[in-house]
C-alpha cells in the first residue's frame, strides 16, 4: 500500500519535472506558432467540431461562459479546449522547439528590435484571428488590452511606489471625456457639439492626439492629488485619491456641456483592435523602460525606505510626483481608448465598482511586475465575463478570491519579477 | 580650508535638549571619531548635519556652502555620504541596484531617456554599473551582485551599505557604528576596509563608534559627547588619558 502510493507520488513528480523541462525548452516563438496554428484550426474547423461535441457553436471564451450558464456542457467544453487549443499548441510547440530555438537565435543576430517586431507580429496575428470569430471576442480582446494598460499604470503607483491610490477611475474618466470631447467636437455631427469642424476622413490621424490629450488631462488632474498628498510623509494619499475619484464623478454628472448624468455618445469607432493593440504595446514598452531605469527604481527605494533614498541623493518628492502623474497619464490614454471602444460613456462607468475591479487586477496579478499586470488584467477580465450571469454576486466572488490570494500570496501571483524582453525572446537552453 | 564646519549647533526634541553648542571642524582627508554613552546624541548630530532634522540653532557649512534649510537629498548630492546605525537597506532590491541607486544625482539622461531607453541612457547606466562593480569588489562583496540584499550575511550587508554610500562620490563619509554587531573576524575586515577607503579615495571620514579599539586605531581626532555636550576633544592619546572621559565614559570599558 505504502509502496504503491510512493510509486504514485514518484510518477507525479516525474511528470511534473518532464512538463517543466518541456515548458522550459520551448522559446516564445514556438508558443506563438502553436497558438497561431490553434486559432487557425479553430477558424476552419471550430464550428463543425463544436457541433459534433454537442455545443451550439464554437466556444466564445475558452468555455468560461459555459461554466455557469450551461454546466451540463462543461465536459464538451473541456474536450473542445483540449483538442482545439491545448493539444495543438503543445504538439506544435514541442515538435518545433529545436527549429524555433535555432530561429530565435538567428533573429538575435540582427538588432533586437527586429526580433521583437516579429514576435509582436505573430502575437497580433494570433489575437486578430482569434477575435475575428465574433464581435463579442473582438470586444473582449480590446477590453483586455485596455485593462492591461490600466492595471500596469496603477501598478506604478500601488506596486512600484508602494502607495495606495484610489483615484484611477477618476483618471480614466478624465481621459475618456477629454478624448471624446476632442473627437466628437471636431469630427462628428452631434446634438451637443453641433456640426463637425473637420472632415471625418482625416480623423483617425488625429486619434493619437485625442488620446494624448486624454492622458495629459488626467496627468494634470493627478497634480491635484499629488501636491497635497506628497507634501509630507504619511498616508494621506489613500483618502485624498478616494475623494478625487468622487469629485471627478460628480463634476461630470453636473457638467451639462458633456451630457451630465446621461453621458456622452457618438464617439467615432477609431479604437479598432490594431489601434488598441499598438497602444497597449506602447504602454508596456514605455512603462517597462521607466521602471527598469534608475529613475524608476528610485520608486522602489522610496517605497522600501524613504530616509535611505533621500540620503542616497534621490529626490523623493519629485520621484513620487512624476510617477503618480505618469501612471495617471496612461490611465487617461486607456480611458480615451475605452470611450472609443464602447462609444458611449457616462459618469456611472467610473465609480467605486471600477475601482474595485482595477485594484483586484493589480493585487491579483502581482505588485511591482509587468507580468503580474498582464496576468491580473487578463485573469480578472475572463473571470468577470465568466461570472456575468451571477450579476451582483460577481462583486462577492471577486473580492473573496482576492482575499484568498492575499492570504496565500500577499503580493499577488507574479510579483517582483523583471520583465526582460531579451530574456523573453531569446532561445531556450536545451538540456541534454 | 575646512571641509565641514559647524558653529554652535543646538537641537531640542520638544523639551529635551539632545545637542548643545556643538562645534566641529573637519579638514579634507581627516578621520574624526565621535564617542559617547548610549543616548548621548551622536546619531542626532549625524541626522542634523544630513538634513533629517533642522537644528534649532547653529550653522552648518560644507566646503563653503551652508547646509541649513536644505533637504536631505540636496545635502547628500553636495557631498555627504552616510550609513545608518540600524542599516537602512531596500528590502526588495538587489545588491547591484542598491549601489546604482546612489548614482541617481549623477545621471543626466532624464525622463525622456527613462521612457524611451535612449543610447545616452544605456551609456550612463552602463557606466554606473561598472562603477558599482568596482566598489563592490573593493568591499569584497561582488559575488553577491544579483542577490536581494536581505539574503546576505550581516557583515556583507554592512559592506553593501558602505559601497552604496561611496557610489555617490561623497566628499566626506559618515559611518554610524560601522562595526556594531560584528564578530571579531568581521570587525578586523571592516577596519581594514575603512582604512583602505580612506587611503584610496583620500576621503574624509566621520565615524561614531562604541568600540574603543576601532576609534583609537582609525581616528586622528576624537570628540567625546555626553548628554549632547562635547566634554573632550583631542588626539586618541589625549582622549584616552582625559580624566573627564575616563570618568564619564571609558571607566566602564577596558581600553585595549
Ligand atoms: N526623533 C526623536 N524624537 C525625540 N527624541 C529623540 C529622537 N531621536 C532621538 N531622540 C532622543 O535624543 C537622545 C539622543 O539620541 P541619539 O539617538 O542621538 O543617541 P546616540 O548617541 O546615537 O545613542 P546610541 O549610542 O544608543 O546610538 C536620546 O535621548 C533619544 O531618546
Ligand atoms: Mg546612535
Amino acid at each position: 500500500m505504502e509502496a504503491s502510493s510512493e510509486k504514485l507520488s514518484n510518477i507525479t513528480r516525474l511528470s511534473k519535472i518532464s512538463i517543466r523541462t518541456f515548458v522550459s525548452q520551448v522559446p516564445l516563438l514556438g508558443w506563438l506558432l502553436g497558438a497561431l496554428i490553434a486559432v487557425a484550426l479553430e477558424h476552419f474547423v471550430g464550428t463543425p467540431f463544436a457541433r459534433a461535441l454537442g455545443l451550439p457553436k464554437a466556444l466564445s471564451l475558452f468555455g468560461f461562459l459555459i461554466i455557469l450558464k450551461k454546466p451540463f456542457l462543461i465536459p464538451s467544453a473541456v474536450a473542445y479546449v483540449l483538442l482545439i487549443y491545448i493539444l495543438p499548441i503543445g504538439i506544435v510547440a514541442r515538435s518545433s522547439a529545436s527549429i524555433m530555438n535555432k530561429l530565435a537565435g538567428k533573429l538575435l543576430d540582427f538588432p533586437m528590435l527586429f526580433s521583437v517586431i516579429i514576435h509582436l507580429g505573430l502575437l497580433y496575428a494570433v489575437v486578430h484571428w482569434w477575435s475575428d470569430m465574433s464581435l463579442y471576442r473582438n470586444d473582449v480582446a480590446r477590453f483586455m488590452l485596455i485593462a492591461v494598460m490600466v492595471t500596469l499604470s496603477l501598478n506604478i503607483i500601488n506596486g512600484y511606489m508602494g502607495e495606495f491610490s484610489c483615484s484611477h477611475p477618476g483618471f480614466l474618466a478624465l481621459g475618456a471625456y477629454s478624448a471624446s470631447v476632442f473627437t466628437v467636437l471636431l469630427f462628428v455631427d452631434d446634438r451637443i457639439f453641433g456640426l463637425a469642424w473637420l472632415p471625418k476622413a482625416i480623423g483617425p490621424l488625429f486619434f493619437p492626439i485625442a488620446l494624448i490629450i486624454g492622458g495629459l488631462v488626467a496627468a494634470v488632474g493627478a497634480l491635484a492629488v499629488a501636491i497635497p498628498s506628497f507634501r509630507t510623509r504619511g498616508d494621506y494619499l489613500a483618502i485624498i485619491s478616494l475623494a478625487f475619484m468622487f469629485i471627478v464623478k460628480s463634476l461630470i454628472e453636473n457638467l451639462e456641456a458633456v451630457g451630465g448624468p446621461r453621458g456622452l455618445s457618438s464617439q467615432p469607432n477609431w479604437a479598432s483592435l490594431p489601434v488598441v493593440f499598438m497602444c497597449a504595446v506602447l504602454a508596456v514598452w514605455i512603462i517597462n523602460n521607466f521602471v527598469r531605469s534608475t529613475f524608476g527604481k528610485a520608486l522602489n527605494a522610496v517605497r522600501d525606505n524613504e530616509m535611505a533614498a533621500d540620503a542616497m541623493t534621490v529626490n523623493t518628492r519629485r520621484t513620487k510626483m512624476t510617477a503618480f502623474m505618469f501612471g495617471a497619464f496612461w490611465a487617461g490614454v486607456a480611458g480615451g481608448l475605452y470611450a472609443h471602444v464602447v462609444r458611449y460613456v457616462n459618469p456611472g462607468d467610473f465609480d467605486i465598482k471600477k475601482l474595485a475591479e482595477v485594484l483586484a487586477m493589480v493585487y491579483f496579478g502581482g505588485l511591482n511586475s509587468v507580468y503580474g499586470a498582464i496576468v491580473g488584467a487578463c485573469g480578472i477580465s475572463l473571470l468577470g465575463e465568466a461570472l456575468r450571469p451571477l450579476a451582483l454576486y460577481k462583486w462577492v466572488i471577486i473580492p473573496l478570491l482576492l482575499i484568498l490570494v492575499m492570504i496565500y500570496r500577499p503580493t499577488g501571483l507574479i510579483a517582483f519579477k523583471e520583465f526582460d524582453v531579451k530574456k523573453l525572446i531569446q532561445p531556450k537552453k536545451v538540456s541534454p | 580650508m575646512s571641509l565641514l564646519q559647524i558653529d554652535k549647533m543646538t537641537h531640542y526634541f520638544g523639551g529635551l535638549r539632545a545637542v548643545h553648542n556643538y562645534e566641529l571642524d573637519i579638514k579634507p582627508g581627516q578621520v574624526w571619531g565621535l564617542i559617547g554613552p548610549n543616548g548621548a546624541g551622536k546619531t542626532t548630530i549625524f541626522n542634523l548635519i544630513t538634513g533629517i532634522y533642522q537644528p534649532t540653532e547653529g550653522k552648518i557649512i560644507l566646503a563653503g556652502s551652508e547646509l541649513n534649510g536644505r533637504s536631505p537629498h540636496e545635502i547628500a548630492s553636495m557631498g555627504i555620504g552616510r550609513t545608518f546605525q540600524n542599516m537602512l537597506l531596500w528590502r526588495h532590491m538587489t545588491v547591484l541596484e542598491h549601489v546604482k541607486m546612489a548614482r541617481y544625482s549623477k545621471l543626466s539622461y532624464g525622463l525622456f531617456g527613462a521612457f524611451f531607453g535612449t543610447p545616452r541612457r544605456q551609456k550612463e547606466e552602463a557606466e554606473s554599473e561598472e562603477k558599482a562593480y568596482q566598489l563592490l569588489s573593493i568591499m569584497g562583496v561582488d559575488q553577491f551582485v544579483d542577490q536581494i540584499v536581505l539574503n546576505l550575511p550581516y557583515g556583507a550587508q554592512r559592506r553593501v551599505e558602505m559601497a552604496r554610500a561611496l557610489a555617490m562620490e561623497p566628499k566626506i563619509l559618515f559611518l554610524d557604528e560601522p562595526t556594531a554587531g560584528m564578530n571579531p573576524e568581521e570587525l578586523v575586515q571592516m577596519m581594514k576596509i575603512i582604512r583602505n577607503v580612506h587611503n584610496d579615495f583620500g576621503l574624509a571620514i566621520f565615524l561614531i563608534e562604541h568600540r574603543m579599539k576601532v576609534v583609537m586605531e582609525l581616528c586622528e581626532r576624537i570628540q567625546t559627547l555626553v548628554f549632547g555636550e562635547v566634554i573632550a576633544e583631542g588626539t586618541p592619546e589625549e582622549i584616552q588619558n582625559n580624566p573627564k572621559v575616563i570618568d564619564a565614559y571609558l571607566g566602564k570599558e577596558t581600553v585595549e
